[in-house]
Order: C-alpha cells, then structure tokens, then sequence
C-alpha cells in the first residue's frame, strides 16, 4: 500500500507541477502572440503590463520581463507620440530585472541597446555621444555572448540603413548583415516556443529595401 | 482538470485509500477549483482625473489588466482567499489594497497620488537659464547647442549673449546683464568661484572665456535672484558643472589658419576613471595678414593653453575631480592716440594663467551628500603703455599730465585659494536641506610704474538653503547667505526666497526675490579700504510653458541698486540705480520643419549713479532694446548644419565726464547715443568620417553684413575731440578642421532618423 500511496503522491505533484509550468507556458504563448500582433499603443501597453505581472509572479523567470522590456521599446519606436524616456526608463527597469535573473544573456544585452537607441532619439544631436556608446557598447556584449544570435545583426543592419553614407552607413553597409541575420535565423535552434525568435521577417522585409 | 481528479477520486474509493482521497481533496480545492471573479473600477488621480495606462494586478498572480483612456479597467481571476491587489503606474506611487475573492464580483475605485519626481516636479525658473542635457525645467539649450550658435564661436559667454537679459556688450568681456556692469556677473565652477574667467584684454576689445564648453555637463545662466549657495555678484551668476566620465576614450586634432590643438582622453576599462590632457596653440600672423586689422600689432597675438584632469568614480557613487589649466599669451598693438595727432598708444600684454579645481562629491548615506571643492588660481599680467612718436620711438612728456600717465608699466598678480563643503540632506518626499560655508583668500598684488600696493582679503561664507515639495506643483526655495570680508571688515546678511507653482500643463510661475552683496572692485580698495559693501535687490516673476518642442518665457523684473562705489567727489558708498525690465524668450524645433530657433527680447530700464557719474545717468552699457534670433537648421543630405545669429541692440548712451576743479564734481560735457548695434552671425558645420577619424569643418563668420558697429565714444582730456569705439575688425572669420578618433560615430542615429 506504501509503494501505491507514494507513487500517487508523486503522480500528483508532478501533475501540479506541469500544471503550474502549464501555466506559464500557455500565459506566456498567449502574451507572445499579442505581442506579435500588437498594432495600436495600448496594445503594447496592455502586453507589457500582462508581461510585466508575469514575472512578478513568477520571481524567477527572465523571459516575461524580456518580453515586457520588449513591448515597451516596440512601442517607443512605433508610436509617435509616446514620451520616448519614460518609455525607454521603463524598458530599463524591465531589462535590469530580467538581467538579475539571467545575467549574461545576449538577447537582454541587445535590448540594452535598443533602449539606449529610444533615448538617444529624443535627441539625437544632442544625445548621441552620451547613448551612441551605450548601442554601441551592448551590441558588442550581445555578440560575444552569442555570436549567432541572427537578432543582433538585424538589429546592426537597421541602425547602419538609417545611418547617412558618410558616417559609414548606408544600404550598401546595412545589406550583408540582413543577409547574414536571415542565414542565422535558418539555422537558429529552437529552444522552446517562448524563447525570443522575433525579427526573421523585419529582416526579411529590411533586406528588400536594400535591393 | 476538476472531473479528471474526481473522476480518480472515484475509482480508488476505497477504506485504504480515506487518508489519500483527504489528501486530494485538499489539492482539488486549492489549485483546480476554477471559478472566475471579476475585478473592475476606476483609477483617478488625486484631482480626480483618469489615469491611463495603470496596470492593476492580482499580486503574485497573472491576472490584471491595465486602465483605459478613462481610467476604467475590468479582468477576471481565478484566484481565490485574502489577496492583494497592486497598482503601479509610471509617475505614480505605487498602491496596494487587501481584498477577500470569493464569488462576488469587486469594484474598486482607486486613487493614485503622484510620485514626486525631481524631473517632473516644478523648478524656479524664475531668472534662470540652464544650457545642458538635463530633462529639466530650465533647460532651454543643449551643451551642442553651444557649439552650434552661428556667430557664437563655441564660446560660453558668448551663447549666453542670445539669450535675454544679456547686453550686447562688444568693448569689453563679461556679462552684462540687467544694468549690472560686467564685474557683476560671477562665475563659478562645480561650486568654486572662477577669479579670470576671461583671457586678459586689451581695452576696448572683448576676449574670449578661457573655459571650453565641452568641459561642462551643465551650465546655469541666473540673470538675478540666484541661490543662497552663491555670492559675490550683484548682478548675475554663470554656474557651471563639470561633466563626470567621458563617454570613451578619444584622441582628438584641431587644425585652423589661427590655432592648432591635440588631445588625449582616457577612460579606464573598467570605466570608474579617466585621464586627459589637451593642448592648444593660438597665432594670429598669418590671419591678420589676410584679414586687416586696424589697430597695428606690433606683437601678433600668440597663446599657449594645455590643461589636464582625472576624475575618479567613488564606490558609493561619487566622484573626485581634478581640472588645471595653463595659460600663456602676449600681444601688443598701436592705435592713434587721441590726444594728438601723431602720438601712438603702443599696449602690450603678457599674460600667465594658471587654474586649478579639485571636487569632491560624495554619497553620505542616509540621504547625505556632499559636495565639497578646493580651488587655486593665479594670474600675472605684465601690461604696458607706452606713447611713441611717428617713426614708433618712445616718447616723453613731462609739462602735460593727460599724456605722461599715459606712459605706464603695470604688473599685476591675483592669486585666489577657495575651500568650500555644502552638505545636502534629503528630507521627505524630494524635499532637501543644504548648508555649508566657504573660505577663500584673495592675493592682489599691483605694481605700477614701480610703486607697489598689496591688497588681501579673507572671506568667509555660511549659507543654508531648502527646498520645499509641497507636490509635483508646489515648491519654494528659502535660503540664506552671511558674509564676512576682512579687507573692508564688514559682514553681511543675504536673504534668498523663490516660489514656483504649476499653473498646468507644462506650465509655471514663478518668483524670486533675493539680497546680494559684492565687495568693491580692487581698483577701489587700491584708493581705500574704508568702504562697504555694493548691494542689489531683485524681484522677478516669471511664466514658462514649455515642451518637447516649444518654450516660451516672459520674466518681469525689478532690481534695485544700493551703495554703489562714487570715486567722485569723495570715494564711498553714496552711490544708487535700478533696472526693470520685460524679458520674452521663444524657442520652437518643430513649426518650421528642420528648422529650430529662437527668439530673445529684453527691455531695460535703468539708471545709476556712481564711479565719477554727476547723478543718475543710463549707464554706457545699456540698451534699451535688445533682441536676438537664433537659427540653426541640419541639412541631412549634405550632412551639413547652417547657423545664423542676428543681433540688434538700440544705441547705447555715452558721456564726457569733466572734472570741475572747484567742487571735484563731475560735469556732464557732452552726452549722446551711438548708432544701432547690428550683427549677423553665420557659422556652418559639417561632419563627416574619413577612415577611423570623425570629422568636423566649422566655418564662420561675424557680422556677415559688414554693418558699421560702435560700442561708445573716447573723448580726448578736453573734450574736444571724439573718437569712434569699433571693433579691431569688422569682421572675424574662421574655419577649422576638428578630428577625433576613438569615438565610434558610426552607429551614430544622428541624422537617418531626425
């Protein structure tokens, strides 16, 4: 009878467990999906809040503040109208939580410089030497520590299509790394459904410009 | 997931299995019951406006939703028992609520109070103009903004110049502002009083600041009612802050027909220290071969300037700061002189300069800081006159006084050492208290025509200041200065009060009064010491509204001038004035599209009596008028920037005093006003990278239009003869090559998303 009663009791926690990482699966699906589809502000608003709780309730998960940090910068560069800093110190808190959780992470170093980006836009002229760096900087960390993130050179590729020929920018410059981000996207491992996989088709759509 | 647990419970009914079915039922309960609550409400602020955008959350849980345009949110959760609900929004403190779930749906009606934020909470910006890339209320100009003011030539003071309240002085350097001559503008570095802001002039000839604009983080213009932690300016206060780290390591090149300078800039790996040094060499040879000047420079300006500084990050975020700065320079140059008709005035200048800042900001804990600096600075000038005939041989005249104190050799040395501590304390909310004391000692020491005079002086300063948060739209700003200075051993009490409330949206007002008191000018003490100190009043009311893209200001203010320094009939105190005026400052980035301006106009009225004036006069260096045009536009094809700066000032007044030897008063001999003061000012940057090197190319030019420009007449001893005060040149013309390695620019965003 012991045998049966143990064997039940570790039946049943382990049908918690998957219930509760069922759960944050499923949230976490159902929030990614929004965000893709994510149009309007409040849309990235209200993703980045269910996000945001996400984490907070789960304490030990850095994928839900990524997410939220995410939704705050998509947000920032989208609409017009957004109070840029307030959104980027947001995406900033969001990023230094989910970097406490998983230090050392390339995906969150690239979202340090997206955000560094979102601030140096208020004002480029004026900004540029204070924050250049910072994009600069985090792109750098994001590529040693993974350098086959396929992210990280759409990313590259996007600031250099905006950056004047001059400046060492330009289709011409911006080109390869689309290309070389898309080659990575093809042969990126699929960690699970949850993990960042954005910015094939940005990169695709980026690398049509280019022609 | 309830029928499937039920459904086991059933199979396994059993005796045996009692202890386990309990067992399970606890856990059906607790995790698999599923029935939905629903939450719903509204949030307001504390003035019972809807507040966007707020997220309301089941703690610990997923379930949430975030607030409509109408402050309106509704969700759903499944959990269940005794559990918080939490509220968070940017701007906002944070709110909890204990609620019981059960089955009923809850409403709730939340209010949120407003975080007081110094970024968002209302300033003073009563007399206040802040050039820097703080989010703050001040804040009308970026540091690039300095570089980029056409006309401006990257000089501080110069910039300051386009915005209100500053005279368009050419004759001299300094600032004049509101009636205040140029000696009642102060400036001051991270804290420390900046004895020879400006390189040594020649008269009737402007010089430049000694202080690159790219040193500063910050830069405070106060045209009046300044605060408490600042003295010794009647007038005006030029408050800069250094910048902490460089934002990388850099190496740096500057290559014009006038100037050459390199430099180094090291910012440790670890980036909690750097190092740097720079260099520079300036000679006018060549330039004013092309560009003719009129006076005849017998020794062509040349000056050497090299400046060091580490900065050190402290582990509890603080900094220590060293800056030095070097400087030698000469010139010498000839004009007519205007007491004959073939007799030469030949000035020469030799000048060293050496300055030294050390600061010491520190994190106290317990919401202490304190900021703290040391200063040393020593300045020699060597000037000379001497009267020449027509083949340049020194002459001598001893039966006429007006020519023989012409001939003069003056040697001149002010040193000046500065300690200074100002402890901060953060009380409630955003609320502060500061307090601190300043000491420094001023050596003068003047020999002229070999009679030596020694002037010192020991300062001492205690100051306290609080700012009070009432909220986000409440503030005052009450404080105090006590002064002592030994060499006319007299003290003084300064009280300081400003007010700013917000009247709505990115709108304010505010007001400053405020007492300050200058000590008399060297030249005075050299002829006694028996005098008191000069005093000024001011009141200031001011509105702004301000944006992302527009600011508006309109300032009226009051000053009244007491004790100023009369040398005539007898040196003393009897001296008096005022200034009102109306200032109007616009500046818009977005109406015009790529184009970005502004717009300064100030009023002045005023009056004085003192140094040798007959009675209340308007001084020399006031216009009645004044406004200013700034535009700066960014052609993004050609990467280039195309800066105009217009000018124009009303005439000023200018007088021949004569001296009527019975009563040793002054007479008013002849009086009038000079022509309208224009200029335009052009200055073009363009930037590009050239291999590893991010280069600029800044061309300018002054007064684009050659319009003729008198600043006040000289009058010869009898007062029959006037002559024209100009500028040396029309115009002033230059172009550079600026490099810089190290820096990479090239992700720089600049341009591709303006």
């Amino acid at each position: 009878m012991k045998t049966v009663f143990l064997s039940f009791t570790l039946l049943l926690s382990t049908l918690c467990l998957f219930a509760q990482s069922d759960r944050f699966q499923k949230g976490m699906e159902a929030n990614i999906a929004l965000l893709d589809s994510a149009k309007s502000p409040d849309d990235f608003t209200t993703v980045a809040a269910a996000f945001e709780r996400i984490g907070d309730a789960e304490k030990t998960q850095w994928l839900p503040y990524y997410y939220a940090a995410l939704a705050n910068i998509w947000k920032g560069f989208t609409d017009a109208k957004a109070n840029k800093d307030d959104v980027a110190d947001k995406a900033d808190a969001l990023i230094a939580k989910a970097e406490a959780i998983a230090p050392k992470n390339s995906e969150i170093a690239l979202e340090k410089s997206m955000a560094a980006t979102l601030h140096m836009l208020v004002d480029p002229q004026a900004r540029w030497q204070q924050y250049g760096s910072v994009v600069n900087s985090s792109m750098e960390t994001a590529k040693q520590l993974d350098v086959n993130n396929p992210r990280i050179y759409y990313w590259e590729g996007q600031n250099l299509f905006g950056t004047p020929t001059q400046f060492g920018g330009g289709k011409d410059k911006a080109k390869p790394l689309f290309e070389k981000s898309l080659a990575l996207y093809k042969t990126a491992k699929h960690v699970s459904s949850i993990y960042p996989a954005w910015g094939e088709k940005s990169a695709q759509a980026m690398l049509e410009r280019c022609k | 997931m309830v029928y499937k647990i039920n459904y086991i419970t059933f199979v396994l009914k059993s005796k045996l299995m009692k202890k386990l079915l309990f067992f399970l039922t606890i856990i059906s309960i607790s995790n698999f019951l599923v029935a939905q609550v629903r939450i719903s409400g509204s949030v307001r602020d504390n003035r019972n406006r809807p507040v966007y955008g707020v997220s309301i959350s089941v703690k610990d849980s997923y379930d949430g939703s975030t607030s409509d345009s109408s402050g309106n949110f509704s969700f759903r959760t499944t959990e269940k028992g005794e559990q918080t609900i939490s509220v968070t929004s940017i701007g906002f403190n944070s709110f909890e609520q204990k609620v019981t779930l059960a089955t009923e749906s809850i409403t709730l009606s939340i209010v949120l109070k407003e975080k007081l934020d110094e970024l968002k909470a209302v300033m003073v910006t009563a007399g206040t103009f802040e050039a820097g890339d703080k989010k703050r209320a001040a804040t009308v100009l970026s540091t690039l903004d300095i570089y980029t003011t056409g006309g401006a030539n990257a000089d501080i003071s110069a910039t300051v110049k386009t915005l209100p309240g500053a005279q368009q002085v050419g004759e001299q350097e300094g600032l004049f502002v509101r009636g205040g001559a140029g000696y009642e503008t102060k400036q001051f570095i991270d804290g420390t009083l900046v004895n020879n802001p400006y390189f040594t002039s020649t008269p009737d000839i402007a010089s430049r600041g000694r202080f690159s604009p790219a040193l500063f983080k910050g830069t405070v213009f106060s045209t009046g009612g300044y605060s408490a932690l600042y003295g010794q300016a009647l007038s005006s206060a030029l408050i800069m802050e250094s910048i902490d780290l460089p934002d990388q390591t850099a190496a740096n090149a500057s290559i014009s027909p006038i100037f050459l300078g390199a430099g180094y800039q090291e910012l440790a790996k670890d980036k909690k220290s750097s190092w740097g040094v720079n260099y520079g060499y300036t000679n006018l040879v060549a330039y004013f071969k092309v560009v003719k000047q009129t006076p005849d420079y017998f020794k062509m300006p040349q000056f050497h300037s090299g400046d060091a500084n580490f900065r050190i990050k402290t582990k509890r975020g603080g900094f220590i700061k060293y800056y030095t700065t070097f400087a030698a320079g000469k010139l010498g140059l000839r004009r007519g002189d205007i007491d004959s008709s073939y007799i030469k005035d030949a000035f020469g200048i030799d000048n060293i300069n050496w300055y030294n800042n050390v600061s010491y900001k520190e994190n106290l804990g317990k919401g202490w800081k304190l900021n703290s600096g040391l200063s040393y600075s020593t300045n020699l000038d060597d000037l000379t006159n001497q009267l020449q005939d027509e083949n340049n041989q020194p002459k001598t005249f001893i039966n006429a006084p007006w020519m023989s104190d012409k001939n003069f050799v003056l040697k001149s040395r002010q040193d000046l050492s500065q300690i200074r501590a100002v402890f901060e304390k953060r009380l409630k909310g955003i609320s502060t208290v500061r307090f601190g004391s300043e000491y420094m000692f001023a050596y003068n020491k003047n020999t002229y025509n070999g009679l030596t005079a020694v002037l010192k002086d020991h300062y001492n300063a205690a100051f306290a200041e609080t700012d009070i948060y009432l909220t986000n739209n409440v503030a005052a700003k009450l404080g105090t200065r006590v002064e002592y200075s030994s060499i006319i051993d007299k003290a003084s009490i300064a009280p300081r009060l400003s007010l700013a409330y917000k009247t709505g949206k990115d709108a304010q007002v505010s007001l400053a009064y405020g007492t300050f008191y200058q000590k008399p000018e060297n030249m005075q003490l050299l002829q006694t010491t028996n005098l008191g100190y000069t005093k000024a009043i001011h009141y200031i009311v001011n509105y702004q509204k301000m944006n992302q893209y527009y600011t508006f200001r309109i300032e009226a203010f009051y000053k009244k001038y007491e004790d100023l320094v009369k040398t005539a009939p007898v040196i003393d105190n009897s001296g008096e004035g005022y200034a009102k005026g109306i200032e109007v400052f616009l500046r818009d980035k977005k109406t015009i599209k790529n184009l970005d301006y502004w717009v300064s106009y100030s009023y002045l009225d005023t009056k004085r009596d003192y140094l040798n004036y007959p009675g209340k006069l308007k001084p020399n260096f006031a216009a009645d008028h004044t406004v200013s045009l700034v535009t700066k536009r960014w052609v993004t094809k050609i990467n280039t920037g195309f800066n105009f700066t217009y000018s124009y000032a009303t005439g000023r007044p200018y007088y021949n005093f004569q001296k009527n030897n019975g009563t040793g008063k002054y007479i008013v001999a002849d009086e009038g006003k000079t022509m309208d003061f224009h200029n335009l000012g052009f200055s073009m940057n363009y930037v590009r990278q050239v291999k590893s090197a991010y280069a600029v190319v800044v061309a300018s030019v002054t007064n684009v239009l050659n319009s003729s420009q008198v600043y006040g007449y000289n009058y010869s001893y009898n007062g029959l003869r006037k002559e024209a005060i100009t500028p040396p040149a029309k115009q002033f013309f230059f172009v550079g090559l600026f490099l810089s390695w190290g820096v990479d620019r090239t992700q720089d965003v600049i341009n591709g998303n303006l």
